[in-house]
């Protein structure tokens, strides 16, 4: 099958999306950006041939007799099985790194005791892996260091006392191994680990993958070659690719062409990025026709809101929520990153409440994006906003009234897959460099 | 690239051996017993300065020659050391921090303490509180010739003859004074004549950048072609002869199809014809000009260029009109045009240079330029078509140079024309 792919390497995430033939999404893929591009390009489309495939099975399997019941459920549970077949094979990845890097010479006095930690850590991380991918498991993000990383500590810790090992020296091996670990990308056949979980879920009862019939549709669908036509990369990173100069395209076009896919009628696009704001006026072809973006500062970006968080001790996640329980309008005027840190110091010092100054500080980065936007051009029916703040229900929240407020009844766009606006609208590029 | 590898062609060679020979007469003027004026380049009266046998000292110069030599980011915090706030005129900082720290040329020797001030407003009011501030440190005479802004977009006779009766009142006797020469109508002619012999060919290069391909870059390499005339060579041999030579290269480049001259070389491919608006950054003004030739983006008319006079549009120093035309060249500089004309002549450029858009590269620091651009390029879009993209940078400051900010405008603006050109390819309109 003829794929197309587009590479969005963003400053925090980066995210891989699989068209097929007649530009339909195969698949998407997202990791963490580290601090190697290549491997993160790798990982994202690895992750989304991986999620391409449970699109080719779900075509496949779709409308067959006898399990249109059971089928949707099966498919996640395979997904889940999947995963964690996959999490287990980064664990023992993660774990013979971690041997390995206490065979130095530093060690040596203690090397009996960190190895006796070491497996007892390990052996408990894989007994909880089980929890970590049952159905509606609240996991705080899909990354595997964010997933075995907050666990390795945790575990750590109590180990590290029963054993009477060293816990500085148990987080030291780890987080060597980790960037090593995450810096190459998941090995073993992907079809083998596909295989693998099929059979785990077929061990725990699942129906719809009985029949010989499905099995072949099943292999079928698993075996059917996925060739990569034309990649397409963009985003910051994208002069770090290892692609040749056509197969690079700016940001600010692929987020124009994504924005049109996902919403034929957009007009004008806004994309919260971690590091850059950018408006973009497009026509009725996805074409742009003008932008706009934050110049040499980052302030009001998405990092502001992940250094709230962090001045907070809150994760990056639970300050839209919490921001949503204000009642007071409270004004902070800062979006320079670190004078909002001061403000919001001040603010709370004063007694005013949490979730009242994040509510400030989230219209702040919706007020600057404002600016940005009144330069490009300004709001035109439809209006898509994307990039990782568009996941922040606070910051949507405000962006709703301050629309509202300067540019009245506006249709607002805002997909759950809209992290992967960059990506698709490389991948549409490639598909039309490919036909072209 | 290593410095040997640079190319240099012989006018080149030639501004650099006369800013080298000024900065040695500045630096060793006092001395030698030479007086010296300071002034600016947008309406500076180099003809007039040089009838008193005055040396010219430009402070913008030396900020521009301190940006590029990186030297302004250690001024330009010295300044601020000082009490100069963030947000100040860039070359000014620039300025002040090198007065602070030895005010040395780049020959490595102190520059002169100013005999007198001249600032020909034309425009930039940030002009004039500088001169204040350097007046405050040097105690000298300073001398303010008023030139009306053209709110109107016109030059009446009213205009022309308060600048004449200013020169001739107060200008003229308080260099006579200072210098204690007196002054010499006759000679003033002949640096005019001078002028205008340079003038002609600079307009000459200039408009080459109408051919395709064009054989210049009327930005990058136009700011090194305005050396001369916009500094303090106006009215001199050294400047005749410096504008000679380069018709001479240009007519050779025109001749066996050769686009201009880059840091690295002939620049090979023009895909992007562009008209540039506002002035360089200097602090990155060859990684700035890379990110352009790498893409084979070619700046074919710029405004930046038209700050020391906009000879382009007929303006000539002229002999016959000594002083008239002397308030002629304050009057129509660049800066002095309000922002319909502004507007008005980036029309033009982009039409009559076959332009495929409109850049801006608005600075920070500078209030003067910035003003007004934003709607500026929108009119423009709307009457031509063509699209208009906005870089942000700043003069002299290091800090406000995010390459990779840049960058990812300039690409992405390259790569919206490119979507705009296939549109019409397949549509059959053309923008």
């Amino acid at each position: 099958m003829r794929c197309f792919i587009g590479i969005d390497l963003g400053s925090t995430t980066t995210k891989a999306v699989v068209l097929d033939e007649s530009c339909q999404t195969l698949g998407r893929g997202i990791t963490n950006s580290r601090s190697n591009y290549d491997t993160a390009a790798a990982v994202s489309k690895q992750e989304a041939l991986i999620n391409a495939r449970f699109t080719l099975l779900r075509r496949e399997l779709s409308g067959l007799p006898g399990i249109e019941e059971t089928l949707e459920s099966d498919l996640a549970s395979l997904e889940r099985a999947f995963r964690q077949v996959q999490f287990l094979d980064q664990l023992d990845d993660l774990e013979a790194t971690c041997r390995h890097g206490a065979t130095h010479a530093r060690f040596l006095t203690q090397k009996d005791g960190i190895e006796a930690a070491l497996s007892e850590v390990f052996r408990r991380l894989r007994d909880e892996a089980g929890r970590m991918f049952v159905p509606r498991a609240q996991k705080k993000s899909d990354f595997f260091r964010d997933l075995a990383g907050s666990r390795f500590i945790s575990l750590a810790e109590g180990v590290s006392k029963e054993l009477k090992v060293n816990f500085e020296v148990l987080t030291n091996l780890y987080d060597k191994a980790i960037i090593e670990v995450e810096n190459r990308p998941p090995s073993g056949a992907i079809d083998k680990k596909f295989l693998a979980a099929l059979e785990t879920i077929r061990a725990k009862g699942a129906k719809s993958f009985d029949s010989p019939e499905v099995a072949a549709r099943v292999r079928q669908a698993l075996s059917l070659p996925l060739e990569e036509v034309y990649v397409v990369g963009t985003g910051y990173g994208r002069v770090r690719l290892p692609f040749p100069k056509e197969h690079i395209r700016s940001e600010i076009l692929c987020h124009g062409l994504g924005a049109h896919l996902m919403y034929e009628g957009t007009r004008t696009v806004l994309d919260i990025g971690g590091q850059d704001t950018k408006a973009i006026q497009v026509d009725g072809d996805g074409i742009v026709e003008n932008f706009q973006m934050n110049d040499r500062c980052a302030a009001g970006c998405g990092r502001y809101l992940g250094y709230i968080a962090d001045e907070m001790q809150l994760g990056l996640h639970e300050i839209g929520p919490l921001a949503m329980k204000s009642t007071r309008n409270l004004r902070i005027n800062s979006t320079c990153t670190v004078f909002a840190g001061a403000e919001l110091r001040d603010r709370l010092a004063l007694g005013d409440k949490r979730e009242d100054v994040l509510a400030g500080l989230h219209r702040a980065i919706i007020l600057r994006a404002m600016s940005i936007i009144s330069r490009s051009g300004g709001i035109r029916d439809q209006f898509t906003f994307t990039g990782g703040v568009a996941k922040n229900e606070a910051a949507v929240r405000e962006l709703r009234k301050l629309v509202k407020e300067n540019y009245g009844e506006v249709t607002i766009n805002i997909n759950p897959d809209s992290i992967y606006t960059g990506a698709l609208g490389a991948a549409a590029f490639a598909q039309r460099a490919a036909n072209a | 690239m290593t410095a040997a590898d640079i190319v240099k062609e012989p006018s080149m060679l030639k501004q650099k051996e006369m800013i080298a020979h000024n900065y040695d007469l500045l630096t060793s003027a006092e001395a030698r017993g030479q007086k010296v004026a300071s002034t600016f380049v947008p309406g500076n009266l180099n003809e007039l300065i040089r009838c008193f046998g005055l040396l010219n000292n430009l402070p913008e110069i030396n900020a521009i020659q301190n940006g590029m030599r990186q030297l302004s980011g250690d001024y330009i915090l010295e300044a601020e050391k000082r009490g100069h706030s963030e947000d100040v005129c860039t070359y000014v900082k620039a300025d002040l921090g090198m007065m602070a720290k030895g005010n040395l040329a780049p020959n490595g020797k102190p520059l002169p303490k100013p005999d007198v001030l001249l600032l020909s407003y034309t425009g930039c009011f940030t002009f004039m509180k500088w001169f204040e501030l350097v007046r405050e440190q040097y105690q000298c005479p300073t001398i303010m010739l008023q030139v009306p802004y053209q709110g109107d977009g016109q030059i009446t006779q009213n205009m022309r003859d308060y600048i004449v009766k200013q020169l001739k009142e107060e200008v003229i006797p308080t260099l006579e004074k200072v210098s204690g020469v007196k002054f010499d109508i006759d000679r003033l002619r002949e640096h005019l004549a001078a002028s205008a012999k340079a003038e002609d060919d600079l307009v000459w290069v200039l408009e080459t950048g109408k051919l395709k391909p064009s054989p210049i870059d009327a930005y990058f390499g136009g700011v090194y072609y305005i050396g001369p005339i916009f500094t303090a060579f106006r009215g001199t041999q050294d400047a005749i002869d410096y504008y000679r030579l380069l018709r001479q290269e240009i007519e050779a480049r025109i001749a066996a199809g050769l686009g201009p001259i880059t840091p690295e070389g002939t620049m090979a491919k023009q895909k992007y014809r562009l008209v540039v608006e506002g002035p360089p950054n200097w602090t990155s003004f060859r990684e700035l000009w890379k990110m352009f030739y790498d893409e084979g983006a070619v700046v074919v008319a710029s405004t930046y260029t038209k700050v020391g006079g906009t000879y382009d549009l007929g303006f000539r120093h002229d002999p016959n009109h000594p002083l008239e035309s002397l308030a002629d060249y304050c009057l129509g500089c660049y800066t002095n045009r309000n922002l319909p004309q502004r507007v008005d002549l980036l029309q033009k450029y982009l039409t009559e240079y076959e332009a495929d858009g409109l850049l801006i590269n608005s600075i920070k620091s500078c209030n003067s330029f910035s003003a007004g651009q934003l709607m500026m390029m929108r009119t423009l879009e709307r009457r031509t078509g063509k699209p208009g993209a906005f870089i942000e940078t700043d003069l002299v400051d290091p800090r406000y140079f995010s390459a990779a900010n840049v960058k990812n405008r300039l690409e992405s603006y390259f790569q919206m024309i490119d979507q705009k050109r296939k549109v019409a390819a397949t549509t059959g309109v053309h923008a």
